[in-house]
Parts: C-alpha cells; structure tokens; sequence
C-alpha cells in the first residue's frame, strides 16, 4: 500500500485540476451562448424579472392557480410532501384541498377538478400545470375579471405548450406566462 | 399512440442503439486499441502519467489492482473530510452555507466515494460551489473505479491463462477521460441550452407577480449534472435532484439525462462480449437483464399512470395520474419508468419522490435494489451479475453431474465460496440494518414521514438504497441525524468493496487456472436456457431472501389501499 500513496496523491491532484475546474470551465464559456448567458432562463414583466422554468405560487383567485407546493414556491430550497399513497393524513389534506376549490370556483363539478391542481409536486417548484387544470378556473376568472369565457379559452389555446416535436410526452402550460399574458388582456 | 408512452419507448430504444457501438468503442479503449479520440486524450493522459510517476504499462495482478484501488479511494475520503468540514470558510461559498457536522461529512463523502450519492443535505443550503465540485470530481473517479475493476474480469477471461491482468491505474483513467468525459461534455452542452444553469453566482432574489418575494437558488449546475447520470452517481446538484426544474428543465433535457444514465452500463455489456470475442455471451447477459427489467418497469409504469385509487374514490378527474410528487412536464409515465430505471442501474437520481409512489411501485423500486444486477453501476454491475452467472454455472453442473466450468475453466470451492458470501452480504447488510433500526425506536421512529407500513418501508429504503449504492431514497425520511448517517456509512463501505473485491478475486483465481477446451459434454453458457437458469438463480437467491420484509412493507400497504 505504502507505494500507492504518493502516486494516488499526485495522480488525484491533476485529475482534480482537469474535471474540476478546466472541464467546468469549458462548460461554463460555451454556457455563455445560453438563455440569459446560462444564469437561469428569465422574463421581464413590468420592470420585474421572473425565471421561466421557476414555478410561483398563485393563489389570488385573479389568476390562474398554480399546484400546491410543499417549500411554498420558495426556490432557496426544494421538495415534495413525501407523504405515502396510503397516509390518512395526507389524504384528508387532499380532501380539503378539493374542497377549498370548490369553494372560490361555484358552479364547477367536482369530476372536472384535475389531480394536478390538488397534489403537490416533486420540487414544490413545478412551473406548470395541465391544460384541464387551466380551463377548469376560467369560470372564475371570467367573472371576477369580467372577460368573456371564449377569450379566456382562447388564451389557454396559445399557451397551451404541445408534446416535444408535437410526439413525445404531456401537454402543458406555463402558469406563470399563462398569467402574464392573462394580465395584459385587455 | 399515447405521446408519454412514445416517449419511454423512445428513450429506451435509443439509449440500445447508442450502447451498442459505444460498448465497442469501450472495448477498444480497454484492449489499446486506435480510437477517434486518440489524439485529444494521449497528451493529456501522458501528463497525468508524468506528474503522478506512474508507468500505466507495467503489468498487475488481482491484488495489486485491488491494493492500489483501495488506496487511492482512501485519499479521496481523507481529502473530502477536510474539504466538507471546512466549506464554510472555503472559496466559492456566495450563499454563505455552512461546513457539515463529522457524521454527516462521514456519510456524505463516503457515500460519493463508494459511488451512491446518499445525501442526507440538500445542495441549495447544504454545499457550497467548491463542496458541489468536489463531489462532482468523485462522482468521475468513483465511477472510473468501479470501470476499472469490471476491466479485471475483461482481461481475465480474454486470455487463456494470464497472471498480470493490466494496470489499475490505466484502466481507471482512461474511464474517467474517454469514456465518461465526452458524454458527459455533450450531455452539459445541451442541458445549458435547454436551461440547467450554469453560473458562479448566489441565491437570486424576486418579487413574484403577485408580490410575494421569494429566493432562487441557482448554481453551477449544468456541468454537474451530466456525470450524476453518466456515471450512475444520482448525487444531485438541488435538493429534489432532477425534479428540480432548474436540474431537469424540460421532457428533452429528460430523454438527455435518461439515455445518459442507460448508456455506460449497457455498453459494458456489451463491451465485454466484444472484448473477450464471445459476443453471443453479451447478448445472454443483455436478454437476462431485459426481461428483468421490463417485468419491474411495465407494472411501474401502469401502475402510476393509473394513479391513486383512494383519491379516484374523492370523485375527481384522475386521469393524469398519481401526481403527488410528480412533474407536469415530466407526466407519471416517464416518471414511472425513470423510478425502475434509476433503482436497477444504480443511479439513484429521481424526478419523482419514490415515498409517493404507488405501494407495489415502491416494492418495484425496492426490488430493483435488492437483486441490484439487472444493468447495474457502471463496471460493477456485471460484477455482480459475474456472481449470480458462477452461482449458477455451480447449480447447473451439479444438476447434471460435471465440473462446473465458465469459459473453460473450472469453478472450485474457493470460488464458491467467495460467491456465495457475496450473494448473502447484500440481504444481510439490507436487513439486519433495517431489523435494528426498527428495534430501536428511541433513534428511528421521529424521522419517519409517514405512520404504519409505509413507515416500515422507508426505513427499509434507506438501508436498501445504502447497500446498493443506490443512493435514492423515500426522501420523507429525516436522515440527517447520527444514527441515520454513522449506520448507513458502514453499510456504505461494506457493500462497496467487498462487492468488487470479491468478483474480482474470483476473476484473478479463474485466470490462473489451466484452460480446457471446449468439450461435447461443455456447458454452454452462451444460451437462452443458460441465461433462464441465472434468472431462476436470481429470483431464488436474491429475491425470495426479502420476500418476508416486502411482504411487511408495500405488499401490506396495497391491501390497505383496497
């Protein structure tokens, strides 16, 4: 073993120096190229700067509602509830949440509200939601807002974001870019 | 046809087609053959060389390998202790995070050393950029190790008889420069693009459209993330790993990072059939694997697309799926089938939380842990698929009465035994770990997230995950206590080196022998029937030893569901 040390310790050294920081370099310059030289994807609204792929937390009953989350949207960390598929706990959680939207959204049947809007995703920093979950709010939003049900389905058509290559995997909507252009319908 | 099942079958079917060649490129890495790569990696190899005084063409035997291995992974473990504890006074710290406590340092470097990324922190609050980066260096070496160690068995059978079987340190950084390296360089590539971000500085703070004002933690993340993947790491760079929608943007920067994950240990595979000339031994070891591996990931994915039963019962539309844990972007297809994926190959990343999988999802996941050969790590897991297959190879000669012989050389009872204390370290290291925890409740029982079978089931995650080098976990788990890091530590380093110094000696012990041909009364290793009396060997060995456990866990759980 003794004869392994000092060339482990040089050989560790300079691999240390290539994968660390030439290889992260290389990455970084060529990052510079990408959405917002690689600092995270934004949109500015209103002299506001917001990040695309972060989710916010929208619970006024103005805007389209976004799914719970576990850390409150906050992205200084991350995480999901973790709780079991059998947990009676996390169930009557649940429970109140369909309840709760039922409650700001009168006249909607139960069997329309999407599982999306009333479970917590992974992150807690999901920036989507599904297209059934947008639509089954414009009731609301059209009445409090006072726009026509038929221009707010319009606005869930443009922002709805299709498959990959129109093939591979869920339909999709940007909450926060849903609401944007929600608030700049005139 | 349904766009996120076409997804899956996509990822799937690439993630072969791209193994293929790629093991071939392996296998002429190894053997020093001419590569496309030559002249970037010669230069750059030779000044390693200079610099470390190491001549990687002097020949070693098993011991040697195994001497030097140990070694330089104890200089790694010396190495991260100073820097983990020391981060919070270290450079590259702008959001001012604090250096780790001694068990957790202890857990978390040794977990990235013996390839499993437990992480009991979470990277936005837990690391600074310099403890990011030195867990990304050993996310490199670890992965190289385990290569390095798979190659012994590759030299071992090529050549009829042979006493030297390469050098270790040659084998490990061509893996690290020419294997690893130029996936995980074109992986970073397109994940910046598609939004991973890749910068040196801090917490970023926002008012969001409704005013409330919130942090975002961003990072120099998308370098890190393609060797998590490439390397079957799963360490991420953000507390939710590729949940994250910073780590996983969008379903693309997903099929990158699952084909990225897949493609090293099947090329392995297939490697090994072109380096020892019996590509028909590949294709056994590969159809084995699969069957496997559908049978856990069709149900996964059926299972979690349907959703949870007890919510469709609320009288809501289900249709999405089981959502609770899960993205949007990402659907409950491609999450079902990343949660076999990354549980068979050992990668551990996760896009979805594994507690809020479906009950049998989770025994699936748990499942895919405890046989932990279909695929495998990158190098070690055709070591431990070398076990089941001598196990077998012992079986099959005693049921028709001949020696048993692996490509033509005599498996004895030295051998044997290795291979059988190999096969039982896992379940016992699994399940004596999970019987005390559950005994000791005075240490145990605040962390758990969720009451009853589920509770169980976490538990037995941990240590699961632990003595597979997984490192996923029912992340409900509160983990960072000292019983929680000291415990799976040890399990850590237990399933790690004795699971490659094992195969590895019974390689080093068979090449020495004296070779005999190939004979009419020769057992075939190469065929289908062969290849079902290891997965019987599998299913008997690996599986009915946990069989009691799970039945206490998730199986107990589905029956409360219904």
């Amino acid at each position: 073993m003794k004869k392994h040390i000092l060339p482990a310790i040089k050989l560790t050294a300079v691999m240390i120096l290539f994968f660390t920081v030439i290889y992260p370099l290389a990455v970084w310059g060529i990052a510079q190229l990408a959405p917002n030289a690689g600092k995270g994807e934004i949109i500015e609204h209103k002299g506001k700067k917001h990040y695309v792929n972060i989710g916010q937390s929208f619970t006024e009953d103005h805007y389209f509602w976004s799914r719970p989350s576990a850390v409150d949207y906050n992205a200084a960390g991350s995480g999901g509830s973790n709780k079991g598929p059998s947990n009676e706990e996390y169930l009557a959680e649940v429970k109140a949440r369909i309840d709760t939207f039922l409650l700001h959204n009168p006249g909607v049947d139960k069997s329309d509200i999407p599982v999306d809007l009333v479970t917590a995703s992974g992150s807690g920093l999901d920036p989507n939601i599904s297209v059934q979950a947008a639509k089954v709010q414009v009731q609301r939003i059209a009445k409090i807002r006072g726009i026509e049900k038929l221009k707010l389905n319009q606005l869930i058509d443009q922002q709805t974001e299709k498959p990959l290559w129109g093939i591979f995997g869920p339909e999709k909507i940007n909450v926060l870019k849903l609401n944007i252009a929600l608030d700049e319908l005139k | 046809m349904n766009t996120e099942i076409l997804g899956i079958i996509v990822m799937f079917t690439l993630s072969i087609l791209l193994a293929i060649p790629f093991g071939k490129y392996n296998a002429k890495v190894y053997g020093g053959e001419k590569t496309l790569l030559d002249p970037i990696f010669d230069p750059i190899e030779r000044i390693f060389y200079k610099i470390s005084g190491i001549n990687p063409q002097s020949e070693m035997n098993w011991k040697q390998q195994m001497v030097a291995m140990i070694t330089i992974n104890m200089v790694w473990f010396l190495l991260g202790m100073v820097v983990l504890m020391n981060q919070g006074s270290l450079p590259l710290n702008p959001d001012k995070n604090p250096s780790m406590s001694a068990d957790l340092a202890f857990n978390t470097v040794i977990s990235f050393v013996v390839n499993c990324n437990l992480q009991h922190y979470s990277g936005e609050s837990g690391l600074s950029y310099l403890g990011q980066y030195w867990l990304m260096f050993l996310q490199f070496v670890s992965a190289g190790t385990g290569m390095a160690a798979a190659v012994v068995l590759f030299r071992a059978f090529r050549d009829k008889a042979a006493d030297t079987l390469g050098n270790f340190y040659n084998n490990f950084v061509k893996s690290c420069t020419r294997i690893l390296l130029p996936i995980s360089f074109v992986v970073a590539i397109i994940l910046a693009f598609e939004g991973t971000p890749m910068t040196f500085e801090g917490k970023d703070t926002i008012t969001t459209l409704q005013g409330d004002s919130v942090e975002v933690s961003r990072g120099p993340a998308a370098a890190f993330v393609p060797i998590k993947h490439v390397g079957t790491n799963g360490g991420g760079f953000f507390g939710v790993n590729s949940a994250h929608p910073f780590e996983n943007p969008s379903y693309l920067s997903n099929m990158v990072e699952m084909v990225a994950q897949l493609i090293v240990p099947l090329a392995m595979i297939f490697a090994f059939g072109y380096f020892i000339r019996r590509r028909k031994l590949s294709w056994m070891i590969f159809g084995v694997m699969t069957v496997a591996f559908l049978m856990l990931t069709i149900p996964n994915i059926n299972m979690e697309m349907n959703g949870n039963p007890t919510i469709a019962t609320m009288g809501i539309d289900n249709s999405l799926g089981a959502m609770e844990g899960k993205e949007i972007r990402l659907g409950a297809a491609a999450s079902g089938f990343w949660s076999v994926v990354t549980t068979v190959i050992s990668t551990g990343s996760v896009n979805s939380m594994h507690d809020s999988s479906m009950a049998l999802s989770g025994m699936n996941e748990l499942l895919a842990m405890m046989i932990n050969a279909f695929y495998g790590g990158v190098g070690v897991g055709l070591l431990n698929f070398f076990i089941f297959i001598i196990l077998a190879v012992f079986i099959s000669g005693l049921m028709v009465g001949r020696t048993p012989e692996f490509l033509g050389k005599k498996v004895e009872a030295r051998e044997m035994k290795i291979a059988m204390i190999i096969a039982l370290l896992h379940p016992f290291l699994i399940l004596a770990g999970t019987a005390l925890a559950a005994a000791l409740p005075q240490y145990t029982a605040d962390s758990l997230n969720n009451p009853g079978f589920h509770g169980l089931s976490e538990m037995l995650y941990e240590y699961t995950s632990s003595s597979a080098n997984n490192g996923s976990g029912f992340e409900g788990l509160g983990d960072n206590t000292p019983w929680w890091n000291i415990s799976t530590g040890f399990v850590l380093i237990l399933s790690r080196f004795l699971p490659i110094i094992g195969p590895v000696a019974i390689a080093g012990l068979l090449a020495q022998k004296k070779f005999v041909p190939e004979g009419d009364g020769t057992l075939k290793t190469d065929t289908a029937t062969f290849g079902l009396m290891v997965f019987a060997v599998i299913a008997i060995v690996a599986a009915l030893a946990f069989f009691p456990v799970l039945a206490l866990g998730p199986i107990a759980e589905y029956f409360s569901l219904y």
